[in-house]
């Protein structure tokens, strides 16, 4: 029973290690290009099979975005982003179940003891594919918070210098107590978008290489009927975390792309 | 103190250095308790936000989806500090 943290490379090109998840990843964006290009083709006004499978999704997922943003048109401003991470990790997160996952493989020597390198192996359960993930995902709120609100106000949330100083005797300026808490907790803000990255990595990535490890210790105590409720925790799992990783992207950037509500200080 | 109480204590000295002393054990033992301790407080937190929700749940039945989804994000985020003590775990033991 062979349980590894990191992923087994299967081959090199050059001098850059190909791993099992890696192949896994490029195999799931492979089959969704070609699903996209498939119903791409003859898009018809009365959509009748594929096209009517993947209409039905989409919009299923539209009016489910919609209920978080409360607005049509900033739903479908997100969608793209926020349905592409969904479908992108649940499919990597279903792998997981799939028979022949961790079993198929190739003998190979480590440290002086034969150890199997299987070929499949989930790609969330890969640290570097669900921080990849995290990382677009918070690199895409910002982008999406500058574009909507503009630099300046945008920055205003973190670091809000303005309220820093309040002018006394109408020329004189003071620093104010307000003002620098203020300044801390958008400080505080900052460092929490920078704990975002560790969040979501590691919330995904804990998840599936768990259940996998789960899975592989059951499957070795008790080969036959045992798994059975495991392996339905692991799909319910998969589709929970997915659906969290989509729907925490879509809150934040929601929230990027809200105004800071300026809070009226009365002056006793 | 007699004879067998100084034997006694003796040998408590040395399975606990010998088990100190192994580096596997005190792993095991680690990881063991990284993740027994880490678990406790997500798992209080996640029944005290679900029995919230439920009760809400209870007093307004049209609000049921609202309540649902706020409750299925707040989960998750106390679930992540379980996943935490977790990996914390898989890492003393296998790296």
């Amino acid at each position: 029973m062979n349980i590894s943290l990191a992923a087994e490379p299967i081959f090199h090109i050059g001098s850059f290690p190909v791993t099992n998840t890696l192949l896994v990843a490029w195999v799931i964006i492979l089959f969704l290009v070609v699903v996209a290009l498939l119903v791409r083709k003859n898009l018809k006004e009365v959509p009748k099979g594929l096209q009517n499978i993947v209409e039905t999704v989409i919009e299923g997922a539209l009016n489910f975005m919609e209920t978080i943003t409360g607005d049509r048109k900033q739903a479908k401003k997100f969608f793209p982003i926020v349905f592409t991470i969904f479908i992108f990790v649940i499919l990597s997160n279903w792998i997981e179940v799939v028979p022949g996952l961790g079993t198929i493989g190739i003998w190979e020597e480590h440290h002086g003891e034969t150890i199997l390198v299987p070929f499949i192996r989930s790609a969330s359960a890969d640290l570097n594919v669900t921080l990849a993930i995290a990382i677009v995902s918070v690199f895409s709120t910002q982008i999406f918070g500058i574009a909507g609100i503009g630099l300046w106000k945008y920055g205003k949330k973190f670091l809000p210098f303005g309220g820093l100083f309040k002018i006394k005797y109408g020329f004189l300026p003071v620093p104010s107590f307000n003002g620098i808490i203020n300044f801390f907790a958008g400080f505080l803000e900052l460092i929490a978008e920078l704990a975002k990255f560790v969040s979501f990595s590691f919330r995904l990535f804990g998840n599936i290489f768990a259940g996998e490890v789960l899975l592989t210790v059951v499957s070795f105590l008790v080969p036959y009927i045992v798994p059975l409720p495991f392996l339905f925790l692991e799909i319910f799992v998969g589709f929970v975390q997915a659906l969290v990783f989509a729907m925490l992207t879509l809150v934040f950037l929601k929230m990027a792309v809200t105004e800071h509500e300026h809070e009226e200080h009365e002056a006793h | 103190m007699t004879v067998e109480k100084i034997m006694a204590v003796e040998e408590t000295k040395e399975v606990a250095t010998s088990l100190l002393g192994n580096l596997d054990a005190v792993k095991a033992i680690a990881a063991a308790f990284a993740i027994a301790v880490g678990a406790f407080g997500p798992a209080m937190a996640i029944g005290k936000l679900a029995g919230k929700a439920m009760e809400s749940i209870g007093r307004n039945p049209e609000a049921a989806s609202k309540v649902q989804t706020a409750m299925i994000l707040a989960i998750a985020f106390t679930e992540a500090i379980a996943i935490y003590a977790l990996v914390v775990a898989l890492i003393i033991k296998f790296v």
